[in-house]
C-alpha cells in the first residue's frame, strides 16, 4: 500500500499522461487508503522500495498531505540531461510530474512559483530558489516550456485553476497569491484565474535566474528584468537543433546528387557520382552551415530584418569564396555556374527562415508575409536548377 | 533585435482602457507605455503578437492577430489547410518544436 512509486521518470517515455490521475500529489508519492471521491486524503509517504529521482530530497507533511522537497542544486546528471535536451529529441521526454513541490521550509505564507513541467524550466526554477523557502507548483504542459506551451495553451488558465484545485493549495496556503512566470503570460488570463479559483496571479522576470534579486526587491520586477532578449550565447545554444534536422533534409539531397552525376547513359558510375557530385555535396553543406549556424549565431549583425534575406546573403557570403577560389568551382560551365548561384543561397535562406521558430523576438504575421515571398522564390530556384542540371547532363550525354 | 516594421497587428482600443498597466507589466518587448494614466503603444513594431497583453487585459482594450512567428509551423498549416501549428501542440503527438 505504500510503496513508493515513480512512474514518470525524467526521460523516459510515457510523459505526464501516464501519472495517476489525482493529481494532487507526484506520482513517486504514494497515496494510502483512497476513498471514492476523495482525492488524496493525507497520503502516506513510503519509505519504500522505488526510486524517487535524485533531485526530491524528501518530504514534508501539509494540511494536503505529504509534499516532495525539490533540491535547489543540480547535479552533473541534470547538467548532462540539460545538454541532450539541446542535441537531440530527448528533450521530448525529459518531464517532471506535475504537482506542488518544496523548496526550502516553507510554511502556509510561503509564496508559490508556479513551473513548467520540462525539466528544463523546473530546472531553471528549482536551482534559481537557493535560500528561498517557497512552494512550486508545476503544471502539466505535456512537456513543453514555460513561453512555448503558454502559446500553445497548455500552460493555461485552466491547467492553472485546476492543479492549485488538485493538489489542494487553497489548504496549504493561507495567502492566496501566486507567482508566474511572465512568459506564461500569453497562456493566462489574470482575471479569470482569479474569478475560478480565488488567487491572485503576480508576474515574476521573465528569467528564472532574477528571482533571488526579484524577491529581494519585494516581489517587484525592474523593467530590465520584464524584457526578453536573444544574446549570443542563446542563440548558439539553439543551433545544434537548427542543423541537425537541416542535415536530416541534405542526407537526401545528398543521394539525389549523387544519383544524378552518377547517371550515365552506360549506367550509374561512382566514380563519376563522387568527381561530379562533390562540388554539390560541399556547397550544399555550406548552405546548411550558413543557413543553420552562421545566421542564428550572426543574426543581429547580418543586414535586413528578414530572415529570408539574412539566409541568402551569408548564403553567398559562403559559396562564393569556395565556389570561385577552389578546386570545387564550377566555373567551366555556365550552365552549372547559374545553377549553383541560383540554389544553395536560396537554400541557404530557407534553411535561415527555420530559425524564426527558436527566435524570442518573431511575430506570426511578419513570418507569413516573408513566407509568401520567400516560398515561391525558393520553390521556383529548386525548379530553374533541377531543369539547368538536366540540361546540363543531357549536353554532357550529347542528346542535345 | 528587430524584425519587420509596420506589420504588427496590435490594437488598443484606449476608451476601454483603465489604466492598471498589466499590459505593460507582461509584455516581453516593452510595447506599452502608460501615459496619462492610460496605456499606449509606444513601440508597435517590437511586438511579437504573442497575446499576452491580450489574454490579461480583464477590459477587452486590446486585440491581436496571436500565433506563432514560426515557419515550420505555417507551413504546416499551409499544407493542412488548418491553422499554424506545431506537431507539439496537439493533445497527446509530441513533437520536436521549440
Amino acid at each position: 500500500m505504500t510503496e513508493l512509486k515513480f512512474i514518470n521518470r525524467p526521460g523516459e517515455q510515457g510523459g505526464p499522461e501516464a501519472s495517476t490521475g489525482c493529481g494532487c500529489s507526484p506520482s513517486f508519492i504514494s497515496v494510502g487508503s483512497k476513498p471514492a471521491g476523495v482525492c488524496c486524503p493525507s497520503p502516506t509517504v513510503a519509505t519504500g522500495t522505488g526510486k524517487a529521482p535524485a533531485w526530491i530530497k524528501g518530504t514534508i507533511m501539509t494540511e494536503a498531505g505529504a509534499v516532495p522537497e525539490i533540491s535547489v542544486n543540480l547535479t552533473a546528471e541534470d547538467f548532462i540531461g540539460h545538454a541532450r535536451c539541446r542535441i537531440s529529441a530527448y528533450r521530448n521526454s525529459y518531464t517532471v510530474p506535475p504537482g506542488l513541490y518544496t523548496a526550502g521550509s516553507p510554511d502556509a505564507n510561503s509564496e508559490v512559483f508556479v513551473s513548467a513541467n520540462y525539466k528544463l524550466s523546473f530546472d531553471a526554477l528549482r536551482s534559481s530558489l537557493k535560500g528561498i523557502n517557497a512552494w512550486v507548483l508545476v503544471l502539466d504542459t505535456k512537456g513543453i516550456n514555460v513561453w512555448c506551451a503558454a502559446g500553445k495553451g497548455t500552460f493555461s488558465t485552466e491547467e492553472l485553476v485546476g492543479r492549485i484545485s488538485s493538489t489542494q493549495l487553497p489548504a496549504v496556503v493561507r495567502h492566496r497569491r501566486v507567482i508566474v512566470p511572465q512568459l506564461g503570460a500569453p497562456g493566462i488570463s489574470a482575471h479569470k484565474v482569479r474569478q475560478k479559483s480565488g488567487f491572485q496571479v503576480k508576474y515574476g522576470p521573465v528569467r528564472a535566474a532574477d528571482i533571488p534579486a526579484y524577491v529581494a526587491a519585494g516581489y517587484k520586477a525592474s523593467r530590465e528584468m520584464r524584457e526578453v532578449k536573444f544574446p549570443l550565447i542563446d542563440r548558439l545554444i539553439l543551433t545544434p537543433m537548427e542543423i541537425r534536422p537541416a542535415l536530416g533534409y541534405f542526407l537526401w539531397y545528398a543521394a539525389a546528387v549523387l544519383l544524378i552525376f552518377g547517371l550515365q547513359p552506360t549506367g550509374i558510375l561512382f566514380r563519376d557520382a563522387l568527381t561530379g557530385g562533390m562540388p554539390f555535396l560541399i556547397f550544399g553543406l555550406l548552405s546548411v552551415f550558413s543557413g543553420a549556424f552562421l545566421t542564428p549565431l550572426l543574426l543581429p549583425a547580418i543586414p535586413s530584418s528578414s530572415f529570408a534575406v539574412k539566409g541568402w546573403i551569408m548564403g553567398m557570403l559562403t559559396l562564393y569564396p569556395v565556389e570561385r577560389y577552389s578546386s570545387l568551382s564550377v566555373a567551366g560551365s555556365p550552365l552549372l555556374l547559374v545553377c549553383v548561384y541560383l540554389f544553395f543561397p536560396v537554400a541557404s535562406s530557407f534553411i535561415a527562415l527555420q530559425f524564426t521558430g527558436s527566435t524570442t523576438f518573431t511575430g506570426m504575421t511578419g513570418v507569413r508575409k516573408e513566407l509568401r515571398l520567400a516560398l515561391p522564390i525558393s520553390i521556383s530556384a529548386a525548379i530553374i536548377s533541377t531543369a539547368l542540371l538536366t540540361i546540363h547532363k543531357l549536353l554532357q550525354w550529347g542528346i542535345i | 533585435m528587430r524584425y519587420l516594421s509596420g506589420i504588427a497587428t496590435i490594437g488598443l482600443a484606449g476608451e476601454r482602457c483603465t489604466g492598471c498597466g498589466l499590459c505593460a507589466e507582461v509584455c516581453p518587448h516593452a510595447v506599452f507605455e502608460l501615459r496619462n494614466g492610460k496605456a499606449s503603444i509606444a513601440d508597435r513594431d517590437a511586438c511579437m503578437e504573442c497575446g499576452a497583453c491580450v489574454s490579461n487585459c480583464a477590459f477587452g482594450a486590446l486585440s491581436v492577430d496571436k500565433g506563432v512567428g514560426c515557419a515550420a509551423a505555417i507551413i504546416n498549416g499551409m499544407i493542412t489547410g488548418g491553422e499554424p501549428s506545431c506537431d507539439c501542440s496537439g493533445g497527446d503527438k509530441k513533437g520536436s518544436c521549440c
